[in-house]
């Protein structure tokens, strides 16, 4: 209903399988898996409740495939953490040579990283939680990595993706499969029929994406 | 399990991922932390933090400049979504600043007064992803060779009257549908006429669109306004003084959210067009002097 959805045409193509864009309850029907995109987490709720999309989304969710990518993701989560207000970005201006904007800059982040989330985590009543449907048993916290300065692009599997002021992977239950990791925290998960990654392998003119493949095979096994 | 690795910082599908996500939103101007709030709790996908909305700018007259740090900073600290700010045309060291603050989006904007009539800013120095107006397309070309993430029309702000927004969605439209006919032999001469940077010209029409996303602005004042836009190719909504001068600004930004979602269906945009009171006060173009256009402004 909102944010980046046109992107995935190309790379949901060339995995073999066939793309439609999904605003209303009939057309939901008429598909066998829906990626929720990314976009505005706030924003989709909002549309949600306002065009009475909740118990059509329930009734698919419980039936058939789903993908989760940034605020998607955040709507699967089981728990939603938002800070009052995103980090600031402590981590990008500092070093003006994009060179030495590696690993190495993003793991002297780490612990201000975690020093944010223990106070997000701890202080329920300024930070609070967001609605979600609970698909997925995790626990997310909304613009875990910063604001849109904090935004990086990483390489995963060979395959360059994007983490944009993406969320944060606080804590995963047992039996969900972790596909990949990225500064310690999962980012590509997958637990049944529901899958979730937080940052973005559409926006990658290389088509297709590793995740996109993965998550064309699950339907078709589904199916 | 993979292990990510080899981040990047300044790279433009990083700039332009942020743009990709704002589409199919509403991106609210707002003057304070409250108004942050109103138009986050409407569904807004970001807000621009201003410290007068283009009406009032234009009624105030004088020199237009990048908003109190301090005022940015509050509403920022409001909302969980991105936060965008303006900085005058070509005024690089108020770019500068609005990074040091922390901001999502800088507006690189004909709203405030130019601080340079020759040179617009070289936005492949910052970090931060730019947004920049443009009437047609080879301005949104050039824009885009600077280093522009994101491109929205001028229209013509603080008038409540989408005709120039409308002009300029139309005139990037044909533009573009006139590339995509040249042939290789033809392209060259057609980006002398245009003014716009060959390499990017033949990415427009590998791609039969803009190389970043387009968003529309100026002149947006009710849901039909915001529908009228997106039918025409726009894939997002600015909307200035058109949420918080109308009568019910609450209503009126949940109003525009509902009609930008479901643009095509006219029976969403009528629910959202109901009951919502009397809509920012319109100026018709023509009563605005020459210098006061700001459409006009940059190149």
């Amino acid at each position: 209903m909102q944010g980046c959805v046109d992107r995935h045409k190309p790379h949901i193509e060339a995995a073999g399988g066939f793309f439609v864009a999904v605003k209303t309850a009939e057309q939901l029907e008429s598909v066998d898996a829906l990626i929720l995109p990314g976009g505005e987490s706030t924003t989709m709720l909002k549309l949600i409740d306002v065009f009475a999309m909740e118990d059509p989304l329930k009734k698919f969710f419980a039936q058939k495939p789903v993908w989760g990518i940034c605020a998607g993701s955040i709507l699967m989560a089981e728990k939603v953490l938002v800070s009052s207000s995103p980090r600031r970005a402590l981590a990008s201006l500092d070093s003006g040579d994009p060179e030495k904007d590696g690993s190495e800059a993003a793991d002297v982040v780490d612990p201000v990283r975690a020093n944010a989330a223990n106070a997000a985590c701890q202080r329920d009543d300024g930070g609070g939680t967001q609605k979600s449907f609970g698909l997925l048993p995790i626990t997310i916290e909304r613009n875990g990595y910063g604001r849109q300065l904090d935004s990086k692009q990483v390489t995963i599997d060979g395959f360059e993706v994007s983490f944009i002021r993406a969320p944060v992977i606080k804590a995963v239950n047992d039996n969900v499969e972790v596909l990949a990791e990225y500064e310690g925290t999962p980012v590509w998960l997958r637990s049944g029929k529901y899958m979730a990654t937080t940052f973005h392998p559409e926006l990658t003119l290389e088509y297709p994406s590793p995740m996109h493949r993965a998550f064309v095979e699950m339907v078709k096994q589904a199916c | 399990m993979t292990q990510g690795k080899n981040a990047s910082r300044n790279v433009i599908n990083i700039k332009t991922g942020l743009a990709e996500m704002l589409k199919g939103g509403v991106i609210m101007d707002v003057v304070t932390a409250d108004q942050a709030k109103v138009a986050e709790d409407a569904g807004a996908v970001a807000v621009m933090a201003l410290e007068r909305v283009p009406s009032d700018i234009r009624a105030a007259g004088g020199v237009a400049r990048m908003s109190p740090p301090e005022l940015v900073e509050q509403i920022m600290e409001s909302v969980s979504i991105p936060v965008m700010a303006k900085c005058r045309i070509g005024h690089f060291a108020e770019a500068q600043v609005l990074e040091a603050i922390g901001v999502d989006f800088i507006d690189e904007s004909e709203v405030l007064t130019p601080a340079d009539e020759d040179y617009h800013i070289n936005k492949q120095d910052f970090k931060v992803p730019f947004v920049c107006g443009a009437t047609c397309l080879a301005e949104a070309l050039r824009r885009i060779g600077e280093g522009a993430a994101l491109i929205r029309t001028k229209g013509e702000p603080g008038t409540g009257n989408i005709v120039e927004a409308v002009r300029h969605l139309r005139e990037i439209n044909q533009d573009i549908k006139r590339v995509l006919h040249l042939e290789d032999s033809e392209l060259m001469t057609e980006a002398k006429n245009l003014g716009a940077p060959f390499e990017l010209l033949k990415i427009v029409r590998e791609l039969g669109r803009l190389p970043v996303p387009n968003f529309a602005a100026g002149g947006i004042a009710t849901p039909a306004d915001a529908a009228l836009c997106m039918q025409l190719g726009a894939e997002t909504v600015f909307v200035g003084s058109g949420i918080f001068k109308s009568e019910n600004p609450a209503q009126f930004a949940k109003a525009i959210v509902k009609a930008t979602a479901n643009y095509n269906d006219p029976k969403a945009v009528l629910e959202a067009s109901r009951g919502l009171g009397t809509a920012m006060r319109g100026q018709e173009i023509s009563t605005i002097e020459e210098p006061m256009r700001m459409a006009k402004r940059g190149w």
